[in-house]
């Protein structure tokens, strides 16, 4: 269903995505596609190397904190809400572009904190059940866990859609039911450790081509 | 033994009955070799057992095999149950089931009988075991029916 376009929901959200990419919005009155033309060009490539950090605030963002940052700076209009419609279209629009392209994440000076936090919450046993990250998807990845099959738990083919949210939704929502499952606290999406975790396992994935958008039970 | 109620408790007992396993302090418990042998509460009931191994409190299916049940659907993480009782004592059952870590610090298994050394546990579960004494005994009773 992933591979065919025709039949992958989640192309829904691309087209919404492109649609947005062409809308004027805010006091500017420009679009995206007023500053970065067509996003076939310009948006080439660049998921494959987020999350990355803003040189200007010196926070480590991902694409849709990306594109949030562009509505203040650039279009001078309000960000839009993690998981909304707009801003799942717009990510999956924008990650699409890179569909095919290995991910390419570099640990350096300026993002190695994050990398490090996230590479603790991820081998971390946490909540009720006391499972860490790793021992699902780094030492359980093929077997059921009841009638899943766990996977090794890559974010290369983020926003999904997913069947059973019968809905596009983000890596940071997957993270939220995987936090869940455990009974552990839940973050909210958008949150710097989910953030971390993110820039984690976008580095495990390296080398991996993008898939946006995914398709998911 | 003074059962210590915490306040916010009150207020998840109008919510959801408190659950199953209050909390508060846990029986205490002797551990002699790899098991558990004197039991944490009243006899087990082995039909209760069955349910709750096949419940979404306890969640063994997730992970185990247990043919017996006639389950349609389990886990293969962890080796299966069938005929667990020819292998293991009660009291080792027990043990397994109330905190397997102190015989396999890395398993996977959770420890269903335990509030202390965990982390970011989500408020509803918080200073709760996963199964209250009695839910224990009564798995074990049914895990024993496995010959
Ligand atoms: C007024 C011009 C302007 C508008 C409008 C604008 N951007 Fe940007 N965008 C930029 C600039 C300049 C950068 C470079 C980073 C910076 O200065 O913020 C950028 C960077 C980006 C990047 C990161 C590129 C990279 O190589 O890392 C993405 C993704 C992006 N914009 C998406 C969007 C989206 C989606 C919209 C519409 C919601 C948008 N931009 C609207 C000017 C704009
Ligand atoms: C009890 C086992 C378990 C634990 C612990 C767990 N997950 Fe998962 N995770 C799953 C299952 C099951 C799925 C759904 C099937 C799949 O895609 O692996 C999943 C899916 C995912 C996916 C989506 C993969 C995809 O291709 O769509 C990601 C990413 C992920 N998990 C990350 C994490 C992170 C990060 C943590 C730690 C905070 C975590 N998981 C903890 C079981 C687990
Ligand atoms: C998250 C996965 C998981 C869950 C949930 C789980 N187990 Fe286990 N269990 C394991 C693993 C893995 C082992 C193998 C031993 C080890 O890891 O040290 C095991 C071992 C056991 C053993 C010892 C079996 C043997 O042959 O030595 C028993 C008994 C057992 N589990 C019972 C249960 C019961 C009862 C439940 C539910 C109350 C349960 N388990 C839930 C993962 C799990």
């Amino acid at each position: 269903m992933q591979s065919d376009d025709f039949s992958n929901p989640g192309m829904l959200w691309v087209a919404r995505g492109e649609k947005l990419w062409m809308t004027p919005a805010g006091g500017s009155g420009k679009s995206c596609a007023t500053c970065h033309t067509e996003a076939s060009q310009g948006m080439k490539g660049v998921a494959t190397r987020y999350p990355a950090m803003d040189p200007g605030s010196a926070r480590l963002v991902n694409i849709e904190g990306r594109i949030n940052l562009c509505r203040a700076r650039h279009q001078q209009v309000e960000a839009f809400q993690y998981e909304s419609e707009e801003l799942l279209a717009l990510t999956a629009y924008v990650a699409h572009q890179s569909r095919g392209m290995p991910v390419k994440i570099e640990i350096d000076a300026q993002n190695r904190r994050h990398f490090d936090r996230g590479r603790d919450l991820y081998n971390r046993r946490i909540g009720q059940m006391n499972l860490s990250c790793a021992q699902c998807h780094d030492q359980n990845w093929g077997k059921k866990l009841l009638t899943d099959t766990i996977s090794q738990g890559h974010g290369n083919a983020y926003p999904i859609y997913r069947l059973e949210w019968q809905n596009a939704g983000s890596l940071h929502r997957r993270f939220r039911n995987c936090l869940y499952g455990v009974r552990a606290e839940l973050l909210p999406a958008g949150s710097a450790e989910f953030l971390d975790l993110e820039l984690f396992l976008a580095w495990r994935a390296r080398g991996l081509p993008l898939e946006t958008p995914g398709v998911r039970r | 033994m003074r059962v210590r109620v915490p306040v916010w408790c009150a207020w998840f007992v109008v919510m959801t009955g408190c659950a199953a396993a209050p909390p508060g302090p846990l029986v205490s418990y002797r551990i002699e070799s790899d098991a558990i042998n004197q039991p944490l509460a009243a006899p087990g009931d082995a039909a209760r057992g069955r349910d709750v191994l096949m419940g979404r409190e306890s969640n063994c299916l997730l992970c185990h095999a247990v043919p017996e049940t006639g389950a349609r659907f389990m886990g293969n993480i962890a080796p299966s149950l069938s005929g667990v009782a020819g292998r293991l004592s009660e009291g080792q059952l027990r043990l397994r089931i109330v905190d397997l870590a102190r015989l396999n610090r890395d398993t996977v298994m959770p420890s269903y009988y335990r509030t202390e050394g965990l982390s970011r546990v989500a408020p509803a579960y918080r200073g709760k075991p996963i199964l209250s004494a009695q839910q224990i005994e009564d798995v074990v009773a049914y895990l024993r029916t496995l010959q």
